[in-house]
């Protein structure tokens, strides 16, 4: 029987993807994120196993909620793309209860299940950590490779995705930086629901003592909200607007 | 009737029928909020003068008394705020914010409360009061037994209404604007004719009683009169329905000062006078909301004279002047209205407040334009509590109300003999004790013990299976004491306090509760399934008392949503419900029981020792029915799962009460998406046949900012189990225990 790797459960994920989501955090991550702020969940030893069939138990208590707001479940981290096979067996079961499904992920993971999972899933919520190979590095410290790798299968999938950029001062807190990101990906605009930039803060910090593990960002101050939301605004605009194009262009062919 | 002129007739014209005059003449509401107007120059001058006597009231805690009289309907002179600029008039005395003096609840709680205030009550009143009256309080005392006293003193049983005005009791004030106050004197004077039988106790009660309401209908005549306004007959027009309305719950609110005096439903009702007067145009929207704004502003007003003590148990001044909005009709159509939607608006015209109680009656077929702008206006203003209409309707139809937080009645129909609450946490410990109180001695020093045929448990690991079965002995006899208490407690308030003003605006037959209540219940359905699935070691004191608890091993927590303790708290509300009915009541009323703390889980916790639980001594319980904070493990819902499963229906019929905070970054990332979640919450646990929610959305930081600035915050309002206060007027205390509750937020 296959397992997953469980860091924890929330019940009430309201920004996890559409709507109400069960949000089932896998554990274990291959990324290091300087602003990671569930250190916790990185390792891959974990005290807590899963089955598919126990998620979709759980799920099940929820539907109430997903009802009207269009929630599901969503698979978050860690990297829920480590755990394929669990992800596939599970996602199936969710499908067949009727129950939406969400991956929340770096696109680091396990090729080998890229084309069922999203054949299965619903939604992807994609975080993009930066526009190119240095600047991956440096935060997450891995080639940007993989990660490229995932988005490339992405041109096959029919459902909604989200995409997700957390912005740290003086990395991407540039217009420069939006607009990479957006050539980056707005050949996928038809299938972009929303582009979030989430601003860095240190609530995780804590958890680093906890874990007497080294905080890289110590100097580094949070990101303005307003600022962000700013940004956030600038690149949905953008995307707007590719839509609107294409969206001529499909019509003139 | 000239009065009643475009409406459809039916039996309402010939009897007493509020309800159905509100199904043959209203005009159900399914869109949004766009048509709402904003508040005219009057009504914010208005309010901007009251708000400033608010402001100074709680930052001074300085209050007027009117000393030269005593409660009554028509005892006090007219007064004014700012007489040209009212639409509504009326206050309590002759000044807003003036408090009238009550003594019929009990003289020693007056007194208190003027010594507390520095007043002193008219020399020649205060004599003949004492030396001719007797009071509910002095009743009680006369009648209560041993055991009674000292379930009293232990806070075994507490907030018990023998030393004050019990309220809960909702008077149809509609029936004043439909039909006026001559119609329902003459109504009564048939009832009153028609009262046949052999002079029982009951029936002579009865007749006396209704002598009562007979007489009540004409002081209420004459206090309106002596604002200058005649309601012997209906309402013409929608400004005089607000007015004659509002004179029916004046003349309560003058004659009472009950716990809590609630208003009712009145957003149908007076929006058929509204539409009536739309259509005629002889009103406009603007001046629709300003009738409403101005009703609001004298609701904002009431004010009653307690003492501090009763403020440290309830947390400042609450009225719970509780309006029941929306819900469904048993036809199937919804019952909001534009006025609902008004009624709502006031939060924003006017600016957010703890009072009128804004109760919306939730169903899952509610208007999604009205579920919209609930949810949008709680997560502006936290001021709005929601229960389950669809629950609730299949019981008392669709013309109930609600009283306090979560009382339900239908209106005009039926009443409740309010019961405070027994103590469960208490009363586990008593099982382990042997009902010898873990805190409390007799002045000499020796222990007190409440029953005594129970027997203490001296084991070094406490045992399930022995612990649940004195517990058992211990909820049996409790039972009866406390039934025995209540009935003891009404019988004299209806002797030497009755509310004859709003028992006027009741059918002579009512059907009557009496709503018993339980506090603690998650730390008792805790404490069990330590008991049960871990090991856990009493610590005893010098006379074996347990006063604190070792506890080994892990076990499964209320808020879960695991079944092996949920089921556990759904058998201990089971449980008491039925003992509880084994005691007849007084007068036959239907015993109820609720979930319910508001603000009191703090002085309970003060009251009780350490539980098996991890509790400590002295620690705040968790509000109402809420699961203890910081023990859900997996986020909100599944708490609210959890409080899910208490029954409603045949068990905790009074009442579940469940408060939920949310950091509005958890709710979503933008307006759109809060608005949806919230609403989505909100069906799926009312879908899930759930009763009450308490919603607030804010931070924690906002609150400890309050707390520490309370001039930059003079009117936060937050919402506690089933009401909401000013979080300026909690105590040091109660505003530590909201802060430390669960406030649900990701990092």
């Amino acid at each position: 029987m296959t397992e997953g790797r469980l860091h924890s459960i929330e019940t009430m994920g309201l920004v996890d993807g559409p709507g109400i989501r069960t949000v089932f955090f896998l554990q274990g991550c291959p990324l290091r994120c300087t602003y990671c702020h569930n250190p916790d969940s990185q390792t891959m030893f974990s005290k807590k196993q899963i089955t598919p069939e126990e998620v979709v138990k759980t799920a099940l208590r929820y539907k109430p909620y997903y009802k009207r707001s269009g929630g599901g479940v969503t698979f978050s981290g860690g990297e829920p793309l480590l755990q394929g096979e669990f992800l596939v067996e599970t996602l199936k079961l969710l499908k067949e209860a009727g129950i939406n499904t969400a991956i929340d992920t770096s696109g680091y993971g396990d090729e080998r299940y890229y084309k069922e999972i999203l054949k299965l899933v619903d939604v992807v919520i994609l975080d993009i950590k930066h526009f190119n190979n240095e600047g991956y590095k440096s935060i997450t410290g891995k080639s940007k490779q993989r990660f490229n790798k995932f988005l490339s299968y992405l041109d096959d999938f029919h459902g909604t995705i989200w995409l997700r950029h957390v912005m740290v001062p003086s990395i991407t807190d540039n217009k420069e930086s939006i607009y990479s990101l957006f050539n980056e990906i707005s050949y996928l605009a038809d299938k972009i629901d929303r582009f979030e930039i989430l601003p860095y803060h240190r609530l995780g910090i804590e958890k680093y003592e906890a874990l007497n593990m080294e905080y890289k960002l110590k100097d580094v101050p949070e990101m303005d909200k307003k600022k962000a939301k700013e940004y956030e605004n600038l690149i949905n605009r953008l995307l707007d607007k590719e839509r609107e194009r294409t969206k001529i262009t499909k019509e003139i062919i | 009737m000239k009065q009643w002129e475009g409406f459809k007739n039916g039996n309402w014209s010939k009897e007493v029928n509020v309800r159905e005059f509100i199904q043959l003449n209203y005009t159900p509401y399914e869109g949004d909020d766009n048509f709402l107007a904003e508040a005219t120059e009057r009504t914010k001058n208005l309010w901007d003068k009251a708000e400033k006597m608010v402001e100074k009231e709680i930052l001074n805690k300085e209050i007027e008394i009117c000393t030269k009289s005593f409660s009554g309907i028509s005892n006090h002179e007219p007064g004014y705020l700012d007489k040209d600029n009212e639409l509504i008039v009326g206050f309590q005395t002759d000044k807003p914010l003036k408090r009238i003096v009550n003594p019929y609840g009990g003289y020693r709680m007056v007194k208190n409360s003027l010594d507390a205030y520095g007043a002193e009550m008219d020399d020649t009143l205060e004599k003949y009061f004492k030396e001719f009256r007797k009071t509910h309080n002095d009743g009680v005392f006369d009648a209560y037994t041993e055991d009674m006293r000292k379930a009293r003193t232990v806070g075994l049983l507490t907030g018990l209404p023998d030393a004050y005005g019990r309220g809960r009791i909702i008077g149809d004030y509609r029936r004043v604007a439909l039909y006026g106050t001559d119609f329902l004197k003459a109504e009564k004077i048939k009832d009153k004719e028609n009262i046949k039988g052999l002079a029982t106790e009951e029936i002579i009660r009865l007749r006396e009683e209704v002598s009562e309401q007979i007489r009540a209908l004409d002081e209420i005549k004459s206090m309106a009169a002596d604002y200058g306004f005649d309601i012997s007959g209906p309402a013409k027009n929608a400004q005089e329905a607000v007015q004659f309305l509002y004179f029916g719950y004046l003349a309560a609110i003058k004659e009472n000062n009950g716990a809590a005096m609630s208003l009712g439903r009145n957003t149908s009702f007076l929006d058929i006078y509204i539409e009536r007067d739309l259509q005629n145009g002889t009103l406009t929207e603007e001046q629709a909301q300003e009738l409403i704004d101005q009703f609001v502003i004298k609701l904002r007003l009431a004010r009653h004279l307690r003492t501090p003590d009763y403020n440290e148990l309830f947390a400042g001044d609450p009225n719970w002047i509780t309006e029941s909005i929306g819900g469904m009709g048993e036809d199937g159509r919804t019952l909001v209205t534009k006025s609902a939607f008004r009624f709502l608006h006031t939060l924003t015209t006017l600016s957010p407040a703890p009072e009128p109680n804004m109760t919306v009656l939730w169903s899952v077929n509610l208007p999604e334009g009205f579920k919209e702008y609930c949810a949008k206006m709680s997560i502006k203003t936290g001021s709005i509590q929601y229960e389950n209409d669809d629950l609730m309707r299949p019981i008392y139809g669709d013309d109930y109300a609600i009283a306090c937080c979560v009382s339900a009645m239908r209106v005009g129909k039926e009443m409740q003999f309010f019961g405070a609450r027994a103590n469960l946490g208490k009363a586990l410990l008593y099982a382990i004790n042997g009902t010898v109180d873990e805190m409390k001695k007799n002045k000499d020093g020796s222990l007190i013990q409440i029953f005594d045929d129970i027997e203490r448990i001296d084991d070094e690991i406490l045992d399930y299976d022995k612990v649940m079965k004195n517990y058992t002995k211990v909820i049996e006899e409790l039972a009866v004491l406390y039934v025995d208490t209540m009935n003891t407690i009404h019988y004299m308030h209806d002797k030497y306090a009755y509310e004859k003003g709003q028992m006027a605006l009741h059918d002579t037959s009512v059907h009557k509760y009496m709503a018993f209540g339980v506090a603690g219940l998650s730390i008792v359905a805790d404490s069990l399934s330590a008991i049960k699935y871990a090991k856990v070691k009493p610590i005893r004191d010098e006379n074996g008392i347990a006063i604190n608890f070792e506890i080994e091993g892990d076990f499964p927590k209320y808020g879960n949503d695991d079944d092996r303790v949920d089921q556990i708290a759904v058998d201990l509300v089971t449980q008491f419900m039925n003992e509880l009915r084994k005691t007849p009541t007084y007068k036959d009323a239907e015993h109820t029981l609720s979930v319910l703390t508001i603000t009191s889980n703090v002085v309970y916790g003060k009251k009780t020792g350490s539980t098996p639980d991890g509790r400590q001594k002295g620690e705040p319980f968790a509000p109402g029915a809420n699961p203890m904070h910081g023990r859900d493990e997996t986020g909100a819902l599944a708490s609210l799962n959890s409080v899910a499963k208490l029954p409603y229906d045949n068990v905790c019929k009074d009442g579940i009460s469940n408060t939920f905070s949310i950091v509005p970054s958890t709710l979503g990332n933008n307006e759109e998406d809060r608005i949806t979640n919230l609403v989505g919450i909100m069906d799926g646990y009312f879908d899930q046949e759930a009763f009450h929610l308490n919603v607030n959305v804010l931070d924690r930081e906002l609150l400890i900012d309050a707390m520490n600035n309370p001039a930059k915050y003079p009117t936060l309002t937050i919402r506690v189990s089933g009401y909401a206060v000013h979080f300026n007027r909690l105590t040091k205390e109660q505003q530590l225990e909201v802060i430390s509750r669960t406030f649900h937020e990701r990092i």
